[in-house]
C-alpha cells in the first residue's frame, strides 16, 4: 500500500515519518514514535483514550489520519512533563485528587483537560463535565477527575492574577 | 506511626499519569503475528463445512485454524479456584473453537497472519456452511418441552437447579393476620465496559507457552490454559502487566486459551489476539439477566413471618461462572433479612445469548434491585415505614447463616441507615413528596445491602506474598493478588509499611504478576484481596520484621525481643532513640564477613473465615413525567467496610461503583435482535455508558467498624458500592410518582410505558 512521508512537530521536536496512507495518527505515534501513553479503547472515536492535542485542540488520534498531521503540532501525555521528568500541574493534580484508578483512560483525560485548565475564566463543574464528555472512564465515576481539573484551572487563574 | 487509615497517594499513580505504565498492548514484541477470530453469523446450529480457498490466497496469511482442527477437549473458563472434587468443578462446556454454534458471534475459526489487515481480510473470505436452528433467546423458550438442546450434557437447557428452605414456609404462612406482598422483578444484561478491551499475546520460550494478558487472575488462567490444551500447569506461564479495568469480565479465561494454542501452531512465534471493542462486548462475558418472583408475609408490626423467592438466571451460551451467581443472589435474599421462614429456588438456564459471567458484586446487584424494590413495595402496601421495616428485619451482629455458616462479625449498617437519613432528611421528604401532583415531581429513595468478603466456605482460598530486603533497607514485595485499578498495590504497600515499621518510600511493590515467579494467589475477585491476601501480606511482614530484628539483635548484641522498628530505625521497644537504621542492618546482613545472610520472607495464608460488609444508598431525584426523564439531585453511598485502609482510594471505589449502579439503574442494557440473536448495541456509542455530563456529583461516606476477622479490621469494599444504587433510584421514582417499576434500566421508554399504564400521561 502507498506510503507517504509526513513531517510534523511531536512534543516539541520536528520529525518525519513514513506512513501507510491508511494509517491512523495513533498507530503512527505508538508504532513509530513509541508514544505508548496513547491508548486504544475502541478504535472508532468513542472512548477518548487516544486523545492528543493537535495545534492545541484535543482530537481522538485513532480516527485522525496520519497523513492529515503534515505540518501540525502534536502534543501527547509524554510531552507534558519537562525534559527532566518533572510533572506538570495537571498530572500532579490527577495524583493528588485520586483521579487515577486503572489508568487506561488517564492519558486521554489529561490531554482533554488541557484547554480547560488553560482557560482565562473559571468554568463551572457542569462546563468541565461537558468538555470531558468525549472521554469515557469506568472506574472513577468522574468525580475526582472533575476535581483535579477544577482545582488546576483555579490554581492557574489565581497564579495569572497574582502576576 | 499510623499509615493504615490515611489517604496516601497511589503507588502506581506516577507511572499512570506519565504514560510509563505498561499494559499488554504496550509490550507486544516487534513483528508479532496477528490473529483474528471468525465469529459465527448464526446463533444456534452446526458448522458443517468451511471453504478456506479464498482466505488462503490473502497475502500474509500464515495459518488458518478451524473448529475441526482444535484439540477435542472441553474446558471450563470461570475464574474460580479449582476444585479437586469433580462434583464441584466448573462446567467444561466449550472447546477452543466450536462446531456446535451456541450464540451469535461464537468462535468457529481463526486466522494467523503477518499483520492485522491480512488477518481481517482472510477472516472475511472464509465461507461457512451451517445447519441452522431457531435461536433460543429467552429462558421460557429454553425450558419449554421439546426445546432444542444447546449442550448435550444438559438436555433440558437447565444448567443447574437448586433450592433451600430455612424453617417451614408452609407452616409459617398459616399464622393469622399476615399481609401477603407479591412482586416480580427483572434485571437486564449489561456489559463491564473496561476501557482496555480483552487482549493478549502469546509466544513460546524455554519450552513453555507464555501468555501476556490483561487478566485479573493470572494463576487461574494458567490452570485453564493447561486444561484447554491438555498440557501441564507448568508448561504455561502467564504474565499480567497493568490492566485497564476488569470488573469481573477478566475473572474468566477470555482470549488466553486460544491464544496459547495459536502460538503452538506457528512454532512459538508471538501471536497477538486482541479483541475489538465490538468483540469485547459480544464475545467475552456479560452480567446475567435475572427474573425474580418474591412473596412476603408480613406481620402488622412489620416483622417478616415468611418469604420465598424463585429466581431465573439467563446464562447465555456457555456456563462460565454458571449457577454460582444466582445461588449467591438467592443466598443474599436470605442473609439480608434473616428472619422468619425463608425458602429459595434458583435456575440457571442456557440460551443462545452472549455468555454471562462474573460482574462486580456477582449476582447481588440483581437481587439487590429485586429485594430492595420489594421492601419498598411492602412499605407501600402496608403503610409501614421503609427504614423501620429494614432496621427491624435486617441482619444483626452475631448472625450465623444456617446454610453457609458465614457469621456477622461486625456491623455498622444501622448507623449507615441513620447517617443517610440525616444527610437527606429522607423521612420528612418522603412524606412531603408523596403528596405531589403535576408533571415534575421530586422523590427520595434508599436501599441497603450486605455483601460477603471472599468465597469461604465454598473454597479455601490461598494467598501468598514474598518480601526481599534490598541492601539500602528498602524491600521488594511480590504478591499473587492483582492490581486491576482498585488500588490493591497501594493498600498492600501500606499494610507492609505499617506492620514492619518502614515508611512508604521503602516499599517497592512489584505490580506485575508472572506465574513462573510470583507467589500463588487466585486473583482479584469477590472483593477478597484486602481481606484474604491482606492477611498473607501481614503474615509475611511479621515474619520479615522478625528476621530484621534478629539480625539487628546480633549486630547490637541485644535480645531481638527488646527491639522494635519505627520509621526505618531499630529502637528499643517503647523508646524512640535510634540504635541503628534498617539500612545499616540491610547492608551488614548482606556483606557481613561472618554472618552474611539474605533477609527475605514468604508466607501464605488460607482464609477460613468470611464476614459481611454493609451499606446504603440514598438519593433524591426529580422525575419529569411528560418527558419520561429522571434527574438525580443528590446521591450518597455510606459503607461499613470495616476499617478503611486508604480513605482516598476507598472513596474512589465507592464513586466508581455508584457510577456503575447509576448506569445499571437508568441507562445500560444490551439489546439483541429477536430474530437472529445478534447483539445490537455492541459499541460505546449505542451502549449508554455514562459520560461525565450524565453523572451527578457522587458522595461517599464510611461508618468504620473494626472487624475481628480482617487483617486490619477491614472487610469487602471493591464491588459493594454498585449494589444499592439502582433500587434506591427505583424507590425514589416510586416516592415521586406512586408508580412501582419492577424492571431496570429506568430509561425513557420504560418510564413512558409505566406512566402511560398508570395514566400519568
Amino acid at each position: 500500500m502507498a506510503k507517504k512521508d509526513i513531517t510534523c512537530t511531536v512534543n516539541g521536536k520536528v520529525r518525519t515519518y513514513s506512513v501507510d496512507v491508511r494509517e491512523s495518527l495513533s498507530d503512527m505515534l505508538r508504532g513509530q514514535a513509541g508514544l505508548d501513553s496513547i491508548k486504544h479503547g475502541c478504535d472508532v472515536g468513542e472512548c477518548g483514550a487516544c486523545t492528543v492535542l493537535i495545534d492545541g485542540k484535543p482530537f481522538n488520534s485513532c480516527i485522525y489520519m496520519a497523513i492529515w498531521a503534515e505540518g501540525k503540532e502534536i502534543i501527547t501525555l509524554e510531552g507534558l512533563s519537562d525534559t527532566k521528568g518533572a510533572l506538570s500541574d495537571i498530572q500532579q493534580a490527577f495524583i493528588d485528587e485520586g483521579a487515577v484508578q486503572c489508568g487506561f483512560c488517564t492519558p486521554g483525560f489529561i490531554m482533554a483537560s488541557i484547554p480547560i485548565i488553560s482557560s482565562e475564566t473559571e468554568s463551572s463543574r457542569e462546563e468541565i463535565r461537558r468538555q470531558i464528555s468525549g472521554n469515557l472512564c469506568r472506574c472513577t465515576g468522574y468525580e475526582n477527575i472533575v476535581n483535579a481539573i477544577e482545582k488546576t484551572q483555579k490554581k492557574r487563574i489565581a497564579e495569572k492574577k497574582s502576576k | 506511626m499510623d499509615i493504615i487509615g490515611t489517604s496516601l497517594k497511589r503507588v502506581d499513580a506516577f507511572d499512570k499519569v506519565t504514560g510509563k505504565a505498561k499494559y499488554t498492548p504496550d509490550l507486544i514484541p516487534p513483528h508479532a503475528l496477528v490473529a483474528k477470530v471468525l465469529h459465527s453469523t448464526i446463533a444456534n446450529g452446526w458448522v458443517k463445512e468451511f471453504d478456506l480457498s479464498e482466505a488462503w490466497k490473502v497475502e500474509g496469511v500464515v495459518d488458518i485454524v478451524t473448529c475441526f482442527d482444535v484439540p477435542d477437549i472441553q474446558f471450563p473458563t470461570a475464574g474460580h479456584p479449582w476444585s479437586t472434587d469433580p462434583k464441584h468443578q466448573d462446567i467444561a462446556d466449550r472447546k477452543l473453537l466450536n462446531a456446535r454454534v451456541r450464540c451469535y458471534a461464537d468462535d468457529i475459526a481463526a486466522v494467523i497472519a503477518e499483520d492485522e489487515l491480512a488477518a481481517e481480510e482472510a477472516v472475511r473470505k472464509i465461507k461457512v456452511t451451517y445447519e441452522e436452528f431457531t435461536p433460543i433467546l429467552t429462558m421460557e423458550d429454553a425450558m419449554k418441552e421439546g426445546a432444542i438442546t444447546i449442550h448435550e450434557e444438559k438436555p433440558n437447557n437447565v444448567v443447574v437447579k437448586s433450592a433451600y428452605e430455612v424453617g417451614s414456609f408452609e407452616e409459617a404462612i398459616k399464622e393469622a393476620g399476615l399481609t401477603k406482598v407479591v412482586g416480580d422483578y427483572e434485571t437486564p444484561i449489561v456489559s463491564h465496559c473496561h476501557i482496555e478491551s480483552a487482549n493478549s499475546f502469546a509466544y513460546m520460550e524455554s519450552g513453555k507457552i507464555v501468555v501476556v494478558s490483561s487478566t485479573q487472575i493470572p494463576h487461574i488462567v494458567r490452570r485453564v490454559c493447561s486444561q484447554a490444551l491438555g498440557v501441564g500447569f507448568g508448561d504455561i506461564r502467564i504474565i499480567k502487566p497493568y490492566i485497564g479495568g476488569g470488573f469481573g469480565n477478566k475473572q474468566d479465561a477470555l482470549t488466553e486459551p486460544l491464544n496459547a494454542y495459536l502460538t503452538t501452531r506457528v512454532g512459538g512465534r508471538p501471536v497477538v489476539l486482541a479483541y475489538t471493542r465490538e468483540e469485547t462486548f459480544a464475545c467475552t462475558r456479560t452480567r446475567h439477566a435475572m427474573k425474580f418472583h418474591i412473596e412476603s408475609y408480613v406481620r402488622k408490626d412489620g416483622s417478616f413471618a415468611a418469604r420465598s423467592i424463585k429466581a431465573y438466571s439467563n446464562q447465555g451460551a456457555y456456563a462460565s461462572h454458571a449457577h454460582a451467581l444466582v445461588a449467591n443472589a438467592v443466598n443474599g435474599f436470605r442473609m439480608m433479612y434473616p428472619v422468619g421462614a425463608i425458602k429459595g429456588e434458583a435456575y440457571t438456564v442456557y440460551t443462545n445469548l452472549a455468555t454471562a459471567g462474573a460482574m462486580r458484586a456477582y449476582g447481588i446487584p440483581q437481587i439487590g434491585f429485586a429485594l430492595e424494590a420489594h421492601v419498598d413495595d411492602i412499605a407501600k402496601q402496608t403503610g409501614l415505614d421503609p427504614l423501620k421495616l429494614r432496621t427491624q428485619n435486617m441482619m444483626k451482629l452475631g448472625y450465623v447463616d444456617p446454610m453457609t455458616t458465614i457469621t456477622c462479625h461486625s456491623t455498622g449498617l444501622e448507623e449507615c441507615i441513620q447517617r443517610g437519613e440525616q444527610y437527606l432528611s429522607y423521612t420528612k421528604k418522603r412524606e412531603e413528596y408523596a403528596k405531589q401532583t403535576g408533571p415534575i415531581r421530586k422523590g427520595v429513595g434508599m436501599a441497603i445491602f450486605c455483601y460477603k468478603t471472599g468465597v469461604y466456605p465454598i473454597s479455601l482460598e490461598t494467598s501468598a506474598c514474598r518480601m526481599v530486603l534490598n541492601q539500602d533497607g528498602s524491600l521488594q514485595m511480590q504478591i499473587g493478588a492483582t492490581e486491576i485499578g482498585q488500588g490493591a498495590d497501594t493498600v498492600f504497600a501500606m499494610m507492609a509499611a505499617q506492620t514492619i515499621g518502614l515508611t512508604m518510600d521503602k516499599i517497592h511493590v512489584v505490580s506485575k504478576q508472572d506465574t513462573d515467579v510470583t507467589p500463588y494467589d487466585t486473583g482479584a475477585y469477590a472483593s477478597r484481596q484486602t481481606y484474604v491476601s491482606g492477611m498473607a501480606v501481614k503474615k509475611t511482614a511479621e515474619s520479615f520484621r522478625k528476621k530484621l530484628l534478629e539480625f539487628a539483635g546480633f549486630m547490637l548484641k541485644k535480645d531481638p525481643w527488646d527491639l522494635d522498628i519505627k520509621e526505618n530505625y531499630i529502637v528499643h521497644t517503647n523508646k524512640d532513640e535510634h540504635l541503628l537504621s534498617v539500612a545499616d542492618v540491610a547492608i551488614e546482613s548482606c556483606y557481613s564477613l561472618t554472618n552474611s545472610t539474605h533477609i527475605a520472607a514468604e508466607e501464605s495464608h488460607h482464609c477460613t473465615d468470611n464476614t459481611y460488609s454493609f451499606g446504603v444508598c440514598y438519593t433524591e431525584l426529580e422525575v419529569d413525567i411528560p418527558m419520561c426523564q429522571i434527574k438525580i439531585l443528590d446521591i450518597i453511598n455510606i459503607h461499613d467496610s470495616g476499617k478503611i485502609i486508604n480513605r482516598q482510594t476507598a472513596s474512589g471505589q465507592v464513586h466508581g461503583g455508584m457510577s456503575m449502579g447509576l448506569g445499571y439503574g437508568m441507562y445500560e442494557h444490551l439489546k439483541f435482535d429477536p430474530k437472529t440473536g445478534r447483539m445490537l448495541n455492541d459499541n460505546l456509542l449505542d451502549y449508554k455508558l455514562m459520560t461525565a455530563i450524565d453523572t451527578p456529583e457522587l458522595h461517599a461516606d464510611f461508618v468504620e467498624t473494626d472487624d475481628p476477622t480482617g487483617p486490619y479490621g477491614n472487610k469487602s469494599l471493591g464491588e459493594p458500592p454498585t449494589i444499592p444504587v439502582a433500587p434506591a433510584i427505583r424507590n425514589a421514582v416510586l416516592n415521586a410518582t406512586g408508580v412501582a417499576i419492577n424492571a431496570i434500566p429506568l430509561h425513557p421508554e420504560r418510564l413512558f410505558n409505566a406512566f402511560t399504564e398508570a395514566q400519568l400521561i
